[in-house]
């Protein structure tokens, strides 16, 4: 079917949580900076609190701005809802903290951004939550790190920077069979590349600072509820998820799963994550995200094109050591990109310089289209050193396993013209090629 | 809440309150692939204005056990148990879609027990195309897929059942495969159009109700469009029942995407 009803993704990403506004129809969503909402009387205020009604109170729970581009990014990874956070990293702290406490276990990939293995291997050991690291495509491993008090297997869809691509059917399979969900950073391929749910994740979450944003403009995080983890049966089963489905004394006993048969983890997650917590979205970074999810489709697709170009290109010269992108046969992924992600497998990747660590400086500092700086999923092209810099924290043995070596340089593709990108490229390697002779 | 009836565990929820006897009650009943949470934002509000409301898991649905009901007038009767395993002597009956059928046959059966009685998203003959009966059977989820186009009314809905940011469309599609998993022995989709399909005893039960009616239909309801309920609707005023009919700017997911007007039109005909 097609049309209105059933819109496909393109017109959902124009039109998914948005009307014309009915007191002044303004067509494009209006950025709502208020704080607050007025309440009709005290007995409208009761039942907002007491989630009798639905509605908007504070902008730190909820805000109508934002709710369109919860709406939106749910429609187009096809979940049941979403909550926008101030990051990325707010919305992956915001999903761990509403599924667990002191206690728990988490098994991880070991393919993922530097920020994302620091919170779960230190900071939040911090809080008596351990995290196990297993290499994406080690399926034996990820079956062999659960424990039982696991509550959470986590990876990228496309580990950063080395574009492992995790096996979601599988691995969430993994996942489900010990009672526990798979949640996915969907980062960078964004829903028009992979849609994790539809494979098997239960949740997924987006730095919305990057391609769904998309201009560099802005920082943000989403995280979707797919709805498909049974959390009551889970915890019948396990006493695991209690935080979901049993009464909740925060919250004047309420059992989330008993409010929603599939939406609980929502609910808790705004109701305490974001209430208490507090790493919400300004109404104002929601409206430039939405700006970029309008054109996710054209952009993703120009990402793509220019990506293919630029690999072939460095593929091709001698001062290459490796190209890390799936697209090549000689990329571990490439059989399970060409599956899992038709439409290729992102346009961030990293590439080996061969020779020493000045002439991979000099190449940096060379690129003039390119912009050095510590970001992806720009629609201008970027470039970063990631073991100088957002994997800096990491061990060798850390970053062996994240598929990084001191000569590793991250390529973010952009928008320009492929031919300039191109020229830049060969321009710094012909500089770097000199500063080693 | 869990309750036995006819020997089974059945769930109801209540809003979180316990039964008063001095409250009037509210009986809500789900359509076909739902459970008690699609009435979430109706029965949580009335729960904590003075109503005991019991928000059932049909048998065989999510939380509640038992065989899953065939017909009708199965359903019909199991409502009447469940109000005699409650305690409760006299309810108002609130059902969508196949739900209002299982009310209306209820209230039918029940007579003065019945205090209002309300049909959302309701139609007589409740006829399911043989294409969707099939496709229920042979490809479950295609056929969720058509419903909750069929069902959708809009794209933007306002704040619904998990607050702002709620999808409705996935949000349907989610609990519509939750409720089918729930039941491994029997598919439950299939069952219940087939139900809705073969009731044929509407015009008699209208006619025997004895408590006010209100239709509340969706203007844009493709799955039972409110021309399907005119028939039901002109009956019941010839017998002479008192007969409230309201529509919504809103398809078949009343509920969802027009949860406060939903809401309202329950609780004013209740209050009246």
């Amino acid at each position: 079917m097609a049309g209105y009803a059933d819109p496909g993704f393109d017109t959902l990403a124009l039109h998914a949580g948005a009307a014309p506004d009915p007191s002044n129809g303004a067509r494009a969503v209006p950025i709502h900076l208020t704080t607050s909402f007025v309440f009709e009387s005290s007995e409208h205020a009761q039942s907002l609190f007491n989630l009798e009604r639905a509605g908007h109170v504070y902008s730190r729970i909820s805000n109508p701005t934002n709710a369109v581009l919860e709406q939106r990014v749910a429609a187009l990874e096809g979940g049941i809802g979403a909550i926008t956070t101030a990051s990325g990293q707010a919305a992956l702290h915001l999903s761990v903290a509403t599924l667990m406490g002191a206690g728990s276990h988490i098994v991880a990939s070991t393919a993922l951004y530097g920020g994302s293995q620091n919170l779960l291997h230190y900071t939040m050991r911090r809080f008596g939550i351990e995290a196990t690291f297993v290499k994406p495509g080690d399926l034996d491993g990820w079956k062999a790190a659960i424990r039982p008090n696991t509550k959470l297997v986590f990876g990228e869809t496309v580990g950063n920077p080395g574009l492992d691509v995790l096996d979601i059917p599988t691995v969430s399979g993994i996942a489900h069979e010990a009672g526990v969900p798979l949640l996915v950073d969907s980062t960078l391929t964004s829903p028009w590349l992979m849609k994790p749910l539809e494979l098997g994740a239960d949740l997924v979450y987006h730095s919305a600072t990057k391609f769904l944003s998309g201009h560099g403009t802005v920082v943000g995080g989403i995280v979707v509820d797919g709805g498909s983890f049974d959390w009551a049966r889970a915890y019948a089963q396990s006493g695991k998820f209690a935080e979901l489905a049993a009464p909740y004394e925060g919250f004047h006993n309420m059992n989330f799963s008993e409010e929603s048969t599939v939406g609980a983890f929502l609910l808790r997650a705004r109701r305490e994550g974001l209430r208490d917590f507090g790493a919400c979205m300004s109404p104002h970074s929601a409206w430039l995200i939405l700006q970029g999810v309008e054109t996710l489709g054209l952009r993703m697709e120009r990402h793509m094109r220019n990506t293919e170009k630029v690999v072939q290109f460095l593929a091709s010269q001698p001062m290459v050591e490796r190209v890390g992108h799936p697209m090549l046969e000689s990329h571990p992924s490439h059989a399970l990109a060409q599956k899992l992600l038709p439409r290729g497998a992102g346009s961030v990747f990293s590439f080996d310089l061969k020779g020493s660590r000045k002439q991979g400086q000099v190449f940096v500092e060379t690129l003039k289209v390119f912009s050095h700086l510590a970001n992806v999923g720009d629609c201008r092209s970027l470039v970063i050193h990631p073991a100088s810099t957002t994997h800096f924290r990491m061990t060798d043995e850390a970053l062996a396993g994240a598929g990084i070596t001191q000569g590793t340089i991250r390529l973010s593709i952009g928008l320009e013209d492929a031919d300039d990108l191109i020229d830049d490229l060969k321009r710094a390697l012909k500089a770097a090629d000199k500063a080693g002779a | 809440m869990e309750l036995t009836v006819n020997n089974a565990k059945t769930y109801c929820y209540t809003g979180g309150k316990p039964y008063d006897a001095a409250k009037p009650s509210v009986v809500f009943i789900h359509g076909v692939l739902n459970d008690h949470s699609v009435w979430i934002l109706q029965s949580r509000y009335l729960a904590n204005h003075g109503y005991n409301v019991l928000a059932v898991d049909l048998p065989g649905h999510c939380r509640s056990a038992g065989e899953a009901p065939s017909t009708v007038e199965e359903a019909a009767d199991f409502i009447a148990a469940l109000l005699d395993a409650a305690g409760v002597q006299s309810a108002a009956l609130v059902g969508h879609s196949w739900g209002s059928l299982i009310a209306l046959e209820a209230a039918s059966r029940l007579k003065e027990r019945v205090t209002h009685l309300v049909l959302v998203g309701t139609a007589f003959p409740m006829k399911v195309s043989p294409v969707l009966i099939e496709t229920s059977l042979s490809e479950p989820v295609k056929a969720m897929n058509m419903i909750n186009v069929f069902s959708r009314s809009t794209l933007a809905a306002p704040p619904s059942a998990l607050g702002p940011g709620t999808w409705v469309f996935g949000a349907g599609m989610a609990l519509g495969k939750r409720v089918l998993a729930s039941n491994t022995a029997v598919n439950v989709f299939h069952r219940g159009f087939v139900a809705c399909d073969r009731y044929a005893n509407g015009e008699q039960a209208i006619r025997e109700v004895t408590c006010p009616v209100l239709f509340l239909l969706g203007a844009q309801d493709q799955m039972t469009q409110p021309r399907a309920a005119q028939a039901l609707i002109s009956k019941a005023k010839t017998a002479g029942k008192p007969v409230q009919v309201a529509t919504l700017p809103v398809g078949h997911h009343q509920m969802n995407e027009t949860p406060e007007e939903t809401l309202f039109a329950i609780r004013d005909f209740l209050k009246a």
